[in-house]
């Protein structure tokens, strides 16, 4: 009955260390500097990494940009929400609210684009499916990321931060085309 | 004068002060993870689409409530009954300032009800994590906030309890190892609701108009310094009640007080940095901060976490094999008191805790591949396996032992008590194991309709995705069951349970003493040194437990593995930079 009565050796500390306990700790040390390395490494290799970069903003500045686009590349309509194509290569918009994504964005496949996100209200998460990107979108900043679709389609963003009661309703559309 | 009892099968003394204090925290404790079990069902039977129960609002609702009750109210009063165990109880002396500590169990039972209420009348559905700028009723925030300072409280009458110990000399050499991971959750716990002060006192004076603005990305940043803090409260106070139960259960050491202390400390200096993996894919947070934080600090708590797990059940092998059963490498295994749920409630938490909440919370804090998983049900699914097995687990079986120890009560339905271990981890890890997959197919989290009934543009998910959803709603289901029974099986040996000599008499509900002449011990005498044990080698090549090596061996193909995976998961989706 000892791991919960006082240790049995005054000098606990200078007691000798099983050789099991030492290969343990220093197998799962070097797993951890495997996995610690592994996340500069892909910074350097890898293709799916976000920027840094972000911007305080406020709901109006965002709003204002977001129009900007919306009426220089608005190319058709769906829902009620406008389809805008923006050339490739140029910073994308799209903003959450309550409880919508928008505009729709219409990219070309495998170019890259500066997408911003920014949200108007509460917390939201931008959550690209089939895909399986998350961000979190948080109001006041303003992420850029540069995003080149390698697939057609189309996809959804689904809002994955809950929102309010409406938090089921919110999905945007992005549609990669082919060139 | 402080009066102690002692108890006949057990050996524990226990001050008459403290003892009533564990009780009363433990029972609020089960009445809050009876409030969250029953709004777990419902949860569960929303999320399981083809039954979908409840509307929008009360489904926010209830996963607003289960959330707190299960991961704060719950586990928090029962670790406030661990502390005063591990400090009054282990260390044989009379708890310090026994009048605070009920002001401060008073201020949590405040709390609680205040936040409760809050919830229930409808305005502050925001989650367990309530993120700025959406906004709780004030006293959502208020009732956290008296339940904090009554847990620091708390935490401040185990601290004082130590010194009271160190200077009445109540001991010899060092504290125990369970009372010294018992000061690391401790430790733990002060830096939390520090952190919880910093960001919910001016929230609550934002709810009430002192402040216009709460910066939402600031919100997140200290809100998670409390949120992600706490549960390594919980993985300390787990850990330590580990090495307690195979203490008693085995008569189990420690095999190095020094390794398995310095792992402690190493919680202590890094686990509470860890709580960068909650904002990985946050804008305005740079690529660095968020490697080091989740690396140079999160790896060394997850080495201590790996340490702890080859030490706890290596140390019940070792006590095992002392005492005869050393045939291959697993009969100190196979021979363990399966049948005894004090035992399989530990075992079943270590290995979920390990295998699953372990492997899968490495995987999702790793800055890129957070980017294929935050905010989709596969973070629930990581912290079921973390909290509801490792931490709820363990306290459940920690109660099978108490029961009979500190209410002197033999357990109602024995034959419940057996089989919970079985159903709440079987349940729990088919609703984890369903909930992962779910979450790799992109479901999400907090989310009360995977149709999107009504929105202005569609989407429909696989339907792999909705098979998952099924088959971990009826593993929920099962695990609510599981958490019935312990109910059950509590609720029914304080009622109803055969008393236990020595206590004969008083039982008269939680808070009330037992019966004065029980207390007939006034100063135990000095706690002994743990016993000298002759160094006799039962392993085999020259390792004193293999088979807890191999089982680690067998941990840690499975981390790499699955680690490996989700890089290769991660190279399939979009290009981002």
């Amino acid at each position: 009955m000892s791991s919960f009565l006082p240790p049995s050796e005054r000098n606990w500390w200078s007691t000798p260390v099983g050789k099991q306990e030492v290969i343990w700790i220093g197998i799962a040390l070097v797993w951890c500097l495997i996995m610690f390395l592994m996340m500069p490494y892909w910074h350097i290799y890898g293709k799916q990494n976000l920027s840094n970069e972000a911007y305080q903003t406020t709901p109006e500045r965002f709003q204002s940009r977001v129009d900007e686009m919306v009426t220089q590349y608005k190319v058709g309509e769906q829902a009620g929400i406008p389809i805008v194509k923006p050339p490739a290569g140029s910073d994308v918009y799209m903003l959450g609210r309550l409880w919508q994504w928008y505009p729709i964005l219409e990219l070309e496949k495998d170019q890259s684009y500066r997408l911003h996100l920014s949200s108007m209200d509460w917390n939201h998460g931008f959550s690209l499916q089939p895909v399986n990107i998350n961000l979190q979108i948080i109001p006041g900043y303003e992420m850029v990321i540069t995003v080149a679709p390698d697939k057609a389609g189309e996809f959804t963003v689904v809002c994955n931060e809950f929102c309010g009661i409406g938090h089921h309703l919110m999905l945007g559309k992005i549609f990669v085309r082919e060139n | 004068m402080a009066q102690f009892r002692v108890c006949p099968d057990s050996g524990f003394y226990f001050d008459k002060s403290a003892e009533s204090l564990m009780k009363a925290n433990a029972v609020a404790g089960a009445v809050s993870l009876l409030i969250a079990g029953i709004l777990a069902l419902g949860v569960i039977l929303t999320r399981w689409q083809e039954i979908h129960l409840l509307p929008a609002d009360v489904f926010y609702q209830a996963l607003t409530g289960h959330g707190i009750n299960a991961l704060i109210f719950w586990i928090i009063f029962f670790e406030m009954a661990i502390l005063y165990f591990a400090s009054s109880t282990l260390l044989r002396t009379r708890l310090a300032a026994p009048r605070w500590a009920w002001a401060g169990f008073a201020l949590m039972i405040i709390g609680m009800v205040m936040n409760n209420i809050a919830v229930l009348q409808g305005n502050s559905s925001v989650m367990m994590t309530s993120y700025a700028p959406m906004q709780a009723e004030p006293h959502f925030y208020l009732g956290l906030i008296l339940f904090a300072v009554g847990a620091l409280i708390g935490c401040f009458v185990f601290l004082g309890t130590l010194v009271i110990a160190k200077d009445d000399r109540t001991y010899e050499g060092s504290i125990p190892l369970v009372t010294f991971g018992a000061l690391t959750a401790c430790i733990i716990a002060i830096f939390t609701i520090a952190c919880g002060a910093i960001i919910l006192v001016p929230t609550f004076l934002w709810s009430i108009g002192y402040i216009g603005h709460i910066d939402a990305a600031m919100y997140r940043v200290i809100w998670w310094g409390l949120g992600h803090s706490s549960q390594q409260i919980n993985v300390a106070a787990h850990v330590s009640v580990w090495y307690l139960i195979v203490g008693v259960l085995f008569n189990a050491r420690p095999m190095s007080e020094k390794v398995s202390r310095s792992a402690f400390l190493l919680y202590i200096l890094f686990l509470q940095l860890a709580s960068a993996h909650h904002i990985l894919v946050d804008p305005g947070i740079s690529s660095e901060w968020k490697v080091f934080n989740t690396s140079y600090a999160m790896y060394l708590a997850v080495l201590a976490s790996m340490i702890h797990g080859l030490t706890v059940p290596g140390s019940m092998e070792v006590a095992q094999r002392a005492k005869g059963l050393t045939k291959g490498m697993f009969e100190w295994l196979r021979k363990a008191p399966w049948g005894n749920p004090v035992f399989s409630g530990f075992f079943f938490s270590l290995l979920i805790f390990g295998f699953l909440g372990g492997i899968t919370g490495v995987v999702m804090g790793t800055e890129q591949i957070n980017i294929i998983i935050h905010n989709t049900i596969y973070v629930p699914a990581h912290f079921h396996a973390t909290v509801a097995v490792g931490t709820t687990l363990t306290f459940m079986a920690l109660t099978y032992l108490l029961i009979p120890v500190l209410f002197r009560r033999a357990l109602f339905l024995p034959w419940v008590a057996k089989w919970q271990p079985y159903v709440f981890s079987a349940g729990m890890t088919l609703m984890i194991l369903f909930m992962l997959g779910a979450g790799t197919l992109g479901v999400s989290r907090r989310h009360w309709d995977m149709d999107f009934t009504g929105a202005m543009l569609g989407f429909e998910y696989p339907g792999t995705a909705y098979t998952m959803m099924t088959v971990a709603g009826i593993g929920g289901v099962l695990g609510v069951l599981g958490g019935a029974m312990y109910l059950v099986v509590t609720v029914g040996s304080l009622l109803f349970g055969k008393k236990l000599d020595a206590s004969a008499g008083l039982f008269q509900g939680f808070g009330v003493p037992l019966a004065a002449s029980v207390y007939n011990v006034s100063q135990p005498e000095r706690l002994p040194m743990a016993p000298k044990l002759a160094v006799e080698e039962h392993g085999s090549a020259g390792f004193e437990a293999p088979g807890t090596f191999a089982l680690a061996m067998a941990l840690l193909i499975c981390f790499v593995v699955y680690y490996f995976i989700n890089w290769d998961y991660l190279a399939s989706v979009w290009p981002l930079s």
